[in-house]
């Protein structure tokens, strides 16, 4: 591990204090979590970024604890999620966000003496939604079922006419248990279901899980391995980027947008599966490093896919920036301005189109993009509009990445034995995914088992910010709001 | 405009003819006869529910309408309402979050309805098997017909799912364009 960890235990003063400080310094919360210490002990666990320094801090708590959601509005629901798993409560939202009705606010699935197995006794699943009262307001309530091949998640719009006047998300509806299933398999095992935490992430995750492993057995990977897994980063952000790039023209009317984009997207894809044996480069990257490797011919051939590429991106974005009806949608539609975005502490994608130079990558000690040295997109106007442009312009910069990639790519192996960490030996992965910062905390048992893993996905930030962008906006125009976020409902649900 | 229509002549048609029907991925005999399997063949609507998947089945079944594929090229369409569906497409183990959504979106579909599992965790409930919030295989949950394993299952694969669901095994040429 190349970042800064540095790791506190606090009591709840110091709990406040830690938030308050890290808020000062301008830094974000990065995840929150608990755990079950055993022997009736649980604790919280905040990971707070701070420029290139990252801050564990822990504090143990009974039944309730400092709320911290007033400097990081994010922190209100990851702390319901922990009230959900584990019964520590903190702020007075008594609702439900995980648990829906599959089980009781009195069980606790995450807790050490609940089976992963358990059928939990089941709850009310009714929420209740906030209001909206005044002449002529109504509700449009939609999912979980959402018409299109979507994941699932509700949103309940209360809008005048057409125009949205809030928006109230409700999800956990894919929630099944990971972080609960992580405990039941072994430390090599568990890069596998943290390669299913999201699967437009797959890389970013299990790149972030084999970090943390790495960093709890105190074993980095060999040099080759880390560039040939920025590679593999590298190519899913292409996918994915070429991926919304079409579904946003699609969405914002101009299907020709979706047919060629879409038909690049599976060239990239068509691509790894013949090079790496899987279209999306699934347990690829494993702890201790990675088990794919490129010789001259691979080289060759994703130096002369990038070049095509190259091409075509520049004369759709050229189609795409001139087409009056795409940019009338897309101009000034769902705009986050930079001011809320920072209040929100949005992350990603969504922060550098919002003003915002957050990117884990060119943060120092990122290995190996500390040599690579990427650089930063980002746009002013935080409107669908300027998702748009970042996403040509990391595309751009990604096919580059990938070529300086190839060039500088060190010799040596691809994979190196891992030491198994001690019991209790504790790692943290951090790694910048297409969508934002990718976190993996992970905390070692006895006999090479999992006592706690919490993957952590950049969509727990940025869903929050979603229900900002559409305010004032028309529910015709929600589809486009959300696809140029494209959050995961599966990487927040767990 | 020219230079729009110019990418659409350099691109061309890719589309490649569709994969057989895969009669081995049944999980038993067709539960419709043979001239309403006819029928659907030819029109066929597909409802799709995302059940607790990754949503990396959901990145392949997008690929099915990409020009390669080109599954509407097959008169085969996805649907935004159960109500108008023949089929459904479910992916992902059952989270019990989804359980009574699933089944709603079931029973708010017309008769005669087929049922497609996609992925290793809609075959078996894969990765994340049973438990506390997951009921596990989609069968757990409803009638399956068919069921397509793969993690995720590349798009000719569910391809072949898909067309052997409205196929009846001795009769595959449904699938020739």
């Amino acid at each position: 591990m190349s970042f800064l960890l540095e790791r506190t235990n606090v009591d709840e003063a110091g709990w406040r204090r830690a938030a308050e400080s890290a808020f000062q310094a301008g830094g974000r919360l990065g995840a929150l979590w608990g755990s079950d210490e055993g022997g009736g002990g649980l604790a919280v666990h905040a990971l707070f970024a701070v420029h290139d320094r990252l801050l564990w801090t822990t504090l143990p708590v009974q039944d309730r604890y400092p709320d911290i959601s007033h400097a990081f509005p994010a922190a209100g629901r990851m702390q319901r999620a922990i009230a959900d798993l584990l019964g520590p409560r903190a702020g007075d939202d008594e609702r439900g966000w995980l648990r829906h009705g599959a089980w009781r606010a009195d069980s606790h699935p995450l807790r050490k003496d609940s089976p992963l197995d358990a059928r939990l006794p089941e709850g009310d699943a009714r929420y209740a939604f906030v209001p909206v009262e005044g002449e002529g307001v109504h509700e449009i309530a939609v999912g979980p079922v959402h018409a299109g091949i979507i994941e699932p998640g509700h949103f309940r719009f209360s809008v005048v006419g057409e125009r949205v006047l809030r928006l109230e998300e409700r999800l956990g509806y894919v929630h099944k248990g990971i972080e609960k299933r992580f405990e039941s398999l072994s430390l090599e095992d568990g890069a596998r279901l943290a390669g299913r935490v999201s699967g437009d992430s797959t890389v970013a995750f299990a790149w972030a899980y084999a970090m943390a492993l790495e960093g709890a057995a105190a074993a980095p990977p060999p040099e080759r391995a880390l560039w040939l897994r920025a590679l593999l980063l590298e190519r899913e952000r292409i996918a994915n980027h070429l991926g919304d790039l079409g579904y946003l023209g699609n969405d914002g009317g101009l299907a020709f947008g979706l047919a060629q984009f879409s038909r690049l997207k599976e060239d990239l894809l068509r691509t790894n599966r013949r090079l790496f044996g899987h279209r999306y480069a699934m347990d690829r990257v494993v702890p201790g490093g990675v088990i794919i490797d490129v010789d001259l011919p691979s080289k060759n051939e994703i130096l002369a896919e990038c070049e095509r590429l190259e091409e075509e991106l520049g004369a759709l974005r050229a189609i795409y920036y001139d087409h009056p009806g795409l940019q009338d949608r897309c101009i000034n539609c769902g705009r986050l301005a930079p001011q809320v975005a920072a209040q929100l502490g949005v992350v990603g994608l969504a922060a550098r189109a919002s003003g915002h130079a957050l990117d884990a990558r060119v943060f120092p000690g990122f290995a190996p993009y500390d040599r690579l040295q990427p650089k930063l997109c980002a746009h002013r106007n935080g409107d669908v509009a300027s998702r748009i442009v970042v996403r040509f312009e990391e595309l751009f910069e990604s096919l580059d990445l990938t070529r300086r990639i190839l060039r500088g790519l060190p010799e040596g192996a691809c994979r190196a034995p891992l030491p198994q960490p001690a019991a209790g030996g504790a790692g943290v992965g951090w790694v910048e995914g297409w969508r934002g910062e990718v976190f993996v905390v992970l905390e070692a048992d006895a006999g090479g088992r999992i006592r706690r893993c919490h993957p952590h996905d950049p969509s727990w930030q940025n869903w929050p910010a979603l229900e900002h962008a559409v305010l004032g906006n028309i529910v015709p125009d929600f589809p486009l709001i959300n696809k140029s976020f494209n959050l995961s409902y599966s990487g927040a649900d767990l | 405009m020219h230079k729009l229509l110019r990418r659409i002549v350099l691109a061309g048609i890719p589309t490649e003819p569709a994969p057989a029907p895969d009669a081995g991925l049944r999980t038993g005999a067709p539960r419709l006869n043979e001239e309403i399997l006819q029928l659907l063949g030819r029109a066929l609507a597909i409802r799709h529910v995302d059940a607790g998947s990754c949503n990396g089945c959901e990145l392949e079944i997008h690929a099915l309408n990409n020009p390669y594929y080109n599954l509407e090229g097959l008169g085969i369409r996805f649907v935004a309402s159960p109500r108008h569906a023949d089929m459904l497409l479910v992916t992902g183990p059952v989270s019990r979050n989804m359980a009574e959504a699933l089944r709603r979106t079931y029973e708010a579909m017309p008769h005669p309805k087929v049922v497609v599992a996609a992925g290793d965790c809609g075959c078996t409930g894969g990765i994340f098997g049973e438990s506390y919030a997951s009921c596990g295989a989609v069968s757990n949950v409803l009638p399956v017909d068919v069921a397509v394993p793969g993690c995720p299952p590349e798009p000719a694969a569910l391809m072949q799912a898909i067309l052997a669901a409205v196929t009846n095994a001795r009769r595959s040429s449904a699938a020739s364009r």
